[in-house]
């Protein structure tokens, strides 16, 4: 069970968060002209990633902030968390 | 003939406190403190099973968690369980237990007759044979195997005892307390660190229990005794003994299965049986020791063949001696410490040392005390069928290929050390990656992955003097990171016996003309003949060769058996065993319990309970309640001798002639607060919402990006920057966090704030052409009429001096309203209506009459939204607002998304007017169509219509929008029916929505 430092609350075992996936997509503006191409990327296709990995969680028996969790797939390994308004660079 | 093989003078069992057990309903005694396997052997019990495969008599081969034979049903107050240790289970009064793997008994087997034909079973040939012919597969080879191999029966009643999961947090958890555990706990908890140390066994000290060294001027023994009890004292510390730390996870979780009630004749009251601990711990110190390894020789598996460390245990611990005439069989010095120990009580050992002439202290007290060792011998095979009756024994060449003239000796145990293998699986399942010793023959940890430490014999070590150096200093320096304190003790003063080199050797070669079994694997009957056969037939990776012929499998997963295994597939192969590699080491390291896993989950503990505040009168009113969700609601409220079917109908005829009332309190409901709040609903549903009043609700659908129907529900303007959204029971808790994704990640710029207000307010739904009526007498101050209160009006009121929510909002159809007030007021508020109602003929309804309203009215829910289904077949198109963008807007352009034929809702009434349609039938053109007879669509809700009084069922139509008037036929081959049916409109009940706005 993977151990995650919440930015809001401190470190919560992952059965406190559920998964929200890749954190490095952007949602298509609204009111927008988008292509099939790009609004199919947007909502189905996402790269399954061995290593270094930026996603989504939910800290959601908690203070149920959204965050991002920079992980490794492979190992589990957590490299930093942010929080949802803070910049992925 | 009572306790024939008990010292009288030796061990650590409580000679005082006799204790009765039954083993294959014989009656025997032994003492508190006992094991299972230590009180047989006292009585002289050395067959205990049969073997997996071949049938063959099996006795004990170790005294712990290594234990490959000794596995027993157990009895134990009412329940039974299968595939106990006999090594690892106490002792209590009372104990019953019987062997497994023999048919119809132990002494007579009729599986044995496997062993005669055991040129039939080599390797794999549960893969090779039983192919043929086909049709004896389940009725002939399948039972016969069945029960002649398998272990033991797991129980088929219902488990009364109570299983319990702890979390806990530690500096420092410590799995093993021998040497190294002892002394890493003790300087950690002495420098301030939270140390949870934890011992497989009922007794704290591994190792230290058997071995003769001095600590500090105390035996070993005294000096672990003393360092328990000084931990037990400090607050910093838990120790649990019967307590296996048996999977390393994650950032350093690890999971350890406490026996809390396992020695015990009964569970205590209110005591678990057993407790799951769930630890997350800063670091880790794995110092779970060694295990002896056997040396492979002819007939190795023979009752009274065991490791030479189990013979010193059970003469040290347990004061039992294996055998009078005990023939050790070494590679190295441990033999030399059980033989000493044999002499100091009174037996003469023979030793076999398989090296020529090793030179250490230990060597020499054997030789002082006068014992016959026999050097370059081994043993070539053992004889005797259920016990040990003497040995093959044969002098060996110095290159230990070529074997001497083989003579016969009587003995009548055969002690065997081929030296130690770490315990490395903790390390392993960590992540660590491994190395191959050369000095031990055996893989140690490499470098660490996860915040752990091993020490000790697991990792290699095997003097007690570098042990407890390290393990002192480790303890320290863990606890000093952590704490920040500098707390140093000092080292004791170690003595111990000098030992010398082992000798790399592990098979006996077979002598000439014979052809014994010589076993590798003792739990699955695998033998060496077995790993040639595999790798002869191009088996070649140890994974596979493990599969393939099952070694290092069942229960004990080849604690005793994998390095063995490794040496012969490199010798075969001509390889270096660290090129072999080994099998991946999983988690359990021991089989842990069902019932451990599962904990208090179980039963109506699985999932929570959620009542609401009406749930009390609802059982008063004989209310049949269903599962909805983790909710409870009332499906039907009995009267008499009712049935489902009677009751609802009765139910909702009275909303549609009198009035009725629906505890609706379970529907989700969100608070949304915020300047932006209205721009927030206007991009979360489909429809517009920036215009909508204070004062007024409207119903709303939101899609998942995908074009997907998530959920739907009314929201309600109650001021100027404030709504209150509802959703459907199931989706509340994902439509809150859908909410919160979009403002807190996508469109943070907008000033909105969401909270569950669900459980703050109980609901009630008032439908029927009464409800008016009704709602005037509850609200006589406020004006209730068409005008006052109109459609998708929202007023707030004063019920009898309890502040109320007015939402003119309908669910089925008829003339309704909702209203809500504060949870605690929920109970006054039913009441109320029911006390008031009764002028106005008030039945409630559960949520089958509600179903059937919503039914035959055409108003989609969960069955239609089912996560599959777009706005246009629910035929809710028209509230898709073409102005502007909304949460999954764009993917409605998909090409079969906008496709002519369409599926899209209808409603479907039997041909007969009678027969009820299955929920889930499928609808086809022709019935008699060959299979697979292609589906049009499927019946997603069915009811009993009480407007026209026969079946109506809702189903979802390919191009459903042209199907109006067309006969089909609705299959359910579940059912085994067939059911000729028209397609109408899914609105069955006033299709012009009159009712509502009346």
């Amino acid at each position: 069970m993977l151990y995650i430092k919440c930015p809001h609350c401190g470190m919560r075992s992952q059965n406190e968060f559920s998964y929200g996936g890749d954190a490095t997509v952007k949602r298509p503006d609204l009111n927008k002209e988008v292509s099939d191409q790009d609004w199919d990327n947007f909502v189905y296709n996402r790269k399954s990633l061995r290593g270094k990995h930026l996603e989504l969680w939910q800290h959601l028996s908690g203070c149920r902030q959204w965050i991002k969790v920079e992980r490794d797939t492979a190992t589990h390994e957590i490299f930093r968390t942010l929080k949802a308004n803070e910049d992925n660079s | 003939m009572d306790q024939n093989y008990r010292l009288s003078d030796i061990g650590l069992i409580n000679r005082d406190k006799k204790l009765s057990f039954k083993f294959n309903d014989k009656t025997y005694y032994g003492y508190e403190g006992d094991t299972l396997a230590s009180a047989l052997i006292a009585n002289g019990v050395h067959l205990i099973g049969r073997s997996f495969k071949y049938h063959r008599p099996r006795g004990f081969f170790g005294a712990g968690v290594d234990e490959p034979y000794a596995i027993v049903q157990l009895y134990r107050n009412g329940e039974t369980e299968p595939n106990i240790k006999a090594t690892e289970q106490e002792l209590f009064e009372g104990l019953e237990a019987t062997s497994v793997n023999c048919w119809p008994s132990v002494n007579f087997d009729i599986g044995a007759i496997n062993n005669f034909f055991k040129i039939f079973l080599p390797a794999g040939f549960y893969y090779k044979t039983f192919m043929w012919p086909k049709s004896f597969w389940y009725k002939v080879y399948e039972p016969f195997i069945r029960k002649a191999a398998g272990l033991g029966v797991a129980s088929t009643k219902h488990d009364k005892e109570r299983y319990e999961h702890k979390y806990e947090y530690c500096d420092l958890l410590i799995a093993g307390s021998g040497p190294s555990g002892l002394a890493s706990a003790y300087a950690a908890a002495k420098n301030g660190a939270r140390v949870i140390l934890a011992e497989d066994k009922a007794r704290f000290g591994g190792t230290l229990l058997t071995s003769e060294v001095n600590i500090g001027n105390q035996s070993g023994k005294e000096w672990a005794e003393g360092i328990i009890a000084e931990l037990k004292e400090m607050p910093n510390v838990t120790i649990k003994n019967r307590s296996q730390v048996f999977g390393y996870y994650d950032h350093n979780m690890l999971v350890m299965s406490e026996r809390i009630s396992d020695h015990l004749p009964k569970t205590r009251k209110f005591h678990p049986k057993q407790r799951l601990w769930y630890i997350r711990a800063k670091e880790v110190i794995i110092s779970s020791g060694s295990i002896e390894r056997p040396i492979v020789f002819g007939n190795n598996d023979t009752p009274g063949v065991m490791l030479s460390s189990a013979a010193k245990e059970y003469l040290k611990v347990y004061g039992v001696l294996v055998g009078r005439s005990p023939l050790i069989f070494t590679n190295n010095d441990s033999g030399y410490e059980t033989a000493i120990e044999f002499k100091k009580n009174g037996v003469d050992p023979i030793i076999l040392d398989t090296r020529k002439d090793p030179q250490s202290e230990i060597v020499d007290e054997a030789k002082n005390l006068g014992i016959n060792i026999k050097f370059s011998y081994v043993v070539v095979a053992a004889q005797g069928y259920k016990k040990v009756k003497s040995a093959d024994i044969a002098k060996i060449s110095d290159d230990k290929e070529q074997l001497g003239v083989v003579e016969n000796i009587k003995c009548d145990c055969i002690c065997v050390s081929g030296f130690w293998t770490p315990t490395i699986h903790l390390a392993s399942q960590s992540g660590n990656k491994t190395k191959f010793n050369e000095d031990i023959d055996a893989f140690v940890p490499e470098a660490s992955k996860q915040n752990e430490t091993t020490l000790g014999a697991a990792n290699g070590s095997y003097t007690l003097d570098e042990t407890l150096k390290s393990s002192f200093e480790t303890g320290h320096e863990l606890s000093k990171k952590i704490t920040n304190n500098n707390n140093k003790i000092s080292f004791p003063n170690v003595v111990e016996k000098k030992s010398t080199t082992h000798d790399k050797f592990w098979c006996v070669p077979l002598p000439e003309g014979k052809n014994y079994k010589r076993f590798l694997d003792f739990q699955n009957d695998v033998a060496v003949s077995d790993v040639e056969i595999a790798l002869k037939e191009g088996y070649r990776s140890i994974e596979h060769v493990k599969r393939y012929t099952t070694l290092g499998m069942a229960t004990d997963q080849g604690k005793t058996s994998n390095l063995n295994g490794l040496q012969l597939v490199s010798n075969i192969e001509n390889k270096v065993v660290p090129n072999v590699g080994h099998t991946t080491f999983r988690p359990p390291y021991t089989p842990v319990s069902i019932g451990a896993i599962v904990g208090r989950e179980v039963g109506k503990h699985s999932k929570p309970t959620r009542k609401s505040p009406m749930h009390s009168w609802h059982e008063k009113n004989n209310a049949v309640f269903v599962d909805a969700g983790v909710w409870l609601r009332p499906r039907y409220y009995k009267q008499g001798n009712e049935n489902l079917f009677e009751g609802s109908k009765r139910e909702a005829k009275n909303v549609r002639t009198n009035v009725g009332v629906c505890d609706v309190t379970t529907l989700g409901k969100i608070d949304i607060k915020g300047p932006d709040a209205a721009e927030l609903l206007n991009r979360v549903y489909t429809n517009a919402w920036l215009k909508l009043p204070v004062g007024k609700a409207r119903y709303g659908v939101m899609l998942r990006e995908d074009g997907i129907v998530m959920d739907d529900g009314t929201t309600t303007r109650i001021s100027e920057n404030h709504y209150h959204m509802t959703t459907t029971t199931a989706q509340a808790a994902n439509v809150l966090s859908h909410l919160e994704y979009y403002l807190q990640l996508v469109w943070p710029e907008l000033s909105v704030n969401v909270v569950s207000t669900t459980e703050q307010w109980a609901g009630a739904a008032i439908a029927g052409p009464k409800s008016r009526d009704l709602l005037q007498k509850l609200f006589s101050n406020s004006d209730v009429s068409n005008e006052g209160l109109p459609f998708m009006g929202y007023m707030e009121g004063d019920l009898f001096g309890v502040k109320a929510r007015i939402f003119r909002i309908s669910f089925s159809g008829e003339l309704a309203y909702e209203v809500n007030v504060e949870s605690d007021n929920g109970n006054f508020m039913w009441e109320k209506i029911i006390e008031v109602g009764q002028e106005f003929k008030i039945q409630p309804y559960g949520t089958e009459a509600l179903s059937t309203l919503r039914i035959e009215m055409g108003h989609v829910a969960g069955s239609e939204l089912d996560g599959r289904t777009i706005p246009y077949d629910n035929s809710l198109e028209g509230l898709l607002s073409k102005k502007k963008d909304f949460i999954g807007k764009r993917s409605l352009t998909r090409e079969a998304f906008t496709a002519e034929d369409r599926q899209k809702v209808v409603g479907v009434v039997p041909l007969d007017k009678k027969t009820s349609i299955p929920e889930g039938s499928h609808l086809v053109k022709d019935s008699n169509a060959p299979l697979p007879n292609p589906k049009l669509g499927y019946i997603s809700a069915s009811c009993w219509s009480v407007e026209h009084d026969n079946p109506f069922s809702l189903a979802i139509l390919k191009d459903g929008k042209n199907m109006i008037g067309e006969k089909l036929f609705a299959m359910s081959p579940l059912k085994n029916k067939v059911i000729p049916v028209e397609i109408v409109s899914s609105h069955y009940v006033d299709p012009k929505g009159e009712r509502v706005r009346s």
